[in-house]
């Protein structure tokens, strides 16, 4: 009998999971939902559509108990008293106004001439992002691994490193910007501070755990260090580096908020806070949750590409899946497939 | 011992010496400067496609011997000489099968064998047909193409042995290979493991725990001893020669020489007095009723 799924260390069936996985976002949403459309829950304040004889005007929002206070006293005067509908805050849109926020926020042409569509926002957003991101990547991952692989590099570099990854990135901000100027360049050099450090050491520490005796097995069958690094390390950490790079990626949208509004803010993070400024909260959430469902999509994606390209870890794919994955990536292969059929039917290897 | 197992023993005495081990010491620097000592004055000499087992109870430095044969693990004194010239960290002329799998699980089984092969500079086709036969050679041809997790414990053991052998050994190490496979598995293994042997030109030394497959597979049994008064660090009691013929077949177990020489391995081993030292205090947990006694 396999434990419940809801115990330590209990077994978790297929269809659970699937469940569960719509679970963790259908939980959130009906929350929201209630606290939107059930007035009774939380609404704490009134929005006045009627002003009658009170201070109050038209689409003013006060809090429910001066509203009470407000129409007792005009109850007692004999005046006319105002009259609204309970509502929530303005920092908390309902549900279908985020929802239509969402749909609005890419067909409505941003208020000032010249100032970027939302689409352009993000677009603008995700390049920061990859750049930011591989040029970390492209510094950070042979380091992490030479400081992984090599004792000696590993003393010299890492405490430095570990010195360094403390201070926020942020605080260099002021300093991007004197060295970079005012445009993409400071924003990417902050993504690079944010993710660089951490990445060396995540990178050390992935390939420390590296099984010894790999690297033993390949030493007795005569392998050189170099061949070491590149035959028996890399591959052989090469599942964990890239579940690594998963998280770091994760780590690159944290910062890019804080990089996008250093210099000439851009980017979907500038038109967050843009909307802020017009008290559009609705736009605000879509922004937000637009961030949240790229992270989201990228890792589901890159977790399921992870299935595929190492094998040897054991995961079998189903069947669906493998047939998706081969349309998916038919374009990547194409240029190895036709180089396979040029050396196939090259008209000179035939008459050698 | 009759006069087909003494001659065969005079046959391996003429052969050269592939493997010397000289005054071979090892200690690790350890807490607060204390050196804790894993090998004292170990020397014995391995002859050419001589089969060595080497026994001891745990913590003798069998672990630690081997590694330093491999080149793995520096030692502190004496040398170990591989056809005269001395060992100095590890090399394609020792291959090593380790306990645990040590297969590379990112490539396919036949990659695996070829690796030593690559290592040494061969051209690919040339390695993947060299690789091709040593599959064949342990009877693993037909999983060429498979990677290591879909195979079991007994023949991934296979497979190492097999890409140890094709990087060319003068000589080749074997740590407890079949320490984690159960016994029927590693009743087979064994007599692969021979069989083997006798079809390659290889000198093998093997450790072991197991008294019966050192015993069953070797020429010669080296017998560890943990260290004692007198000696600072695991140290060679004996040498014991194998009084059985070769080929071996299961039915010698049941032979006088093999009994004999098994109950002086064990005495040398486990010696009675170490025993009943370790005896357990005698307690009594339970309430009376339901004695088990």
């Amino acid at each position: 009998m396999a434990r419940s799924a809801w115990r330590v260390a209990g077994s978790l069936p297929p269809r659970l999971a699937g469940a569960l996985w719509f679970g963790a976002f259908l939980l959130p949403v009906v929350a929201w939902s209630a606290l939107s459309y059930v007035p009774w829950l939380w609404h704490p304040q009134v929005l006045i559509d009627h002003a009658g004889d009170s201070v109050y005007a038209v689409d003013m929002r006060v809090e429910s108990s001066a509203f009470a206070d407000a129409v007792v006293q005009a109850q007692r005067s004999g005046t006319a008293a105002p009259r609204g509908d309970r509502v929530n805050p303005v920092f908390l849109p309902a549900p279908h106004e985020v929802a239509r926020a969402l749909w609005t926020g890419f067909t409505t042409p941003p208020l000032r001439r010249g100032d970027p569509w939302l689409h352009e926002s993000i677009g603008h957003s995700i390049s920061v992002i990859l750049w930011g991101f591989v040029i970390s990547a492209l510094i950070g991952v042979p380091l992490g691994i030479l400081c992984g692989a090599i004792p000696a590099l590993s003393r010299l570099i890492e405490p430095f490193v570990d010195f360094i990854r403390y201070m926020p990135a942020p605080a260099f901000g002021a300093l991007c910007v004197a060295v970079l100027g005012i445009n993409d360049a400071p924003k990417i050099a902050i993504i690079v501070v944010g993710t660089l450090f951490q990445m060396v050491l995540v990178v050390a520490n992935t390939t420390r755990n590296l099984d010894r005796a790999l690297i033993e097995a390949a030493q007795t069958l005569g392998a050189s260090d170099k061949r070491l690094l590149t035959r028996v390390v890399v591959p052989g950490i090469l599942p964990n580096l890239y579940t690594d790079m998963r998280v770091l990626l994760g780590w690159a949208w944290t910062y890019l908020i804080v990089a996008e509004l250093i210099g000439a803010s851009s980017g979907i993070s500038w038109y967050i806070n843009q909307q802020g400024k017009y008290r559009a909260y609705d736009n605000v959430f879509a922004g937000i949750i637009i961030i949240g469902l790229i992270g989201l999509i990228t890792d589901q994606v890159l977790g399921w590409i992870g299935r595929f390209v190492f094998p040897w870890s054991g995961q079998q794919p189903s069947r669906p899946s493998q047939i998706a994955f081969a349309i998916v990536s038919f374009p990547l292969r194409l240029p190895y497939i036709m180089l396979m059929l040029a050396r196939k039917y090259d008209p000179k290897a035939g008459q050698q | 011992m009759n006069d087909a197992i003494q001659e065969r023993f005079e046959r391996i005495a003429a052969r050269p010496v592939v493997l010397d081990v000289r005054q071979l010491g090892m200690s690790f620097p350890g807490v607060g400067g204390v050196f804790a000592h894993a090998l004292h004055d170990v020397s014995f000499q391995v002859r050419r496609r001589e089969f060595i087992t080497v026994v001891g109870a745990s913590g003798c430095g069998k672990s630690t011997l081997v590694r330093i044969l491999a080149g793995l693990t520096g030692h502190t004194a004496g040398e170990v000489l591989l056809d005269g010239k001395p060992v100095n960290g590890p090399g394609p002329d020792r291959g090593m099968v380790f306990q645990g799998y040590t297969l590379f699980p990112w490539l396919s089984v036949l990659k695996n064998v070829m690796f030593g092969l690559e290592m040494q500079e061969r051209g690919h086709d040339q390695a993947r047909s060299e690789a091709l036969q040593w599959l064949e050679l342990v009877g693993l041809g037909n999983k060429a193409e498979v990677w290591p997790h879909q195979l079991s414990g007994g023949q991934r053991q296979r497979v190492a042995i097999a890409r140890a052998l094709a990087a060319g050994p003068r000589i080749l190490l074997m740590d407890e290979p079949f320490g984690a496979l159960d016994p029927q598995t590693r009743a087979n293994l064994q007599e692969h493991l021979l069989q083997i042997w006798q079809q390659v030109d290889i000198t093998i030394v093997f450790i072991t725990h197991d008294i019966d497959e050192a015993l069953w597979l070797a020429d010669r049994v080296l017998v560890l001893q943990p260290p004692d008064a007198e000696h600072r660090g695991g140290w060679l009691r004996e040498m014991v020669d194998v009084p059985l013929p070769v080929p071996r077949t299961r039915e010698m177990v049941n032979s006088p020489a093999y009994r004999a020489t098994r109950e002086h391995l064990e005495h040398l081993i486990h010696p009675p007095r170490a025993a009943a030292a370790e005896r357990l205090p005698v307690f009594k947990m339970t309430k009376a009723g339901d004695e088990v006694l």
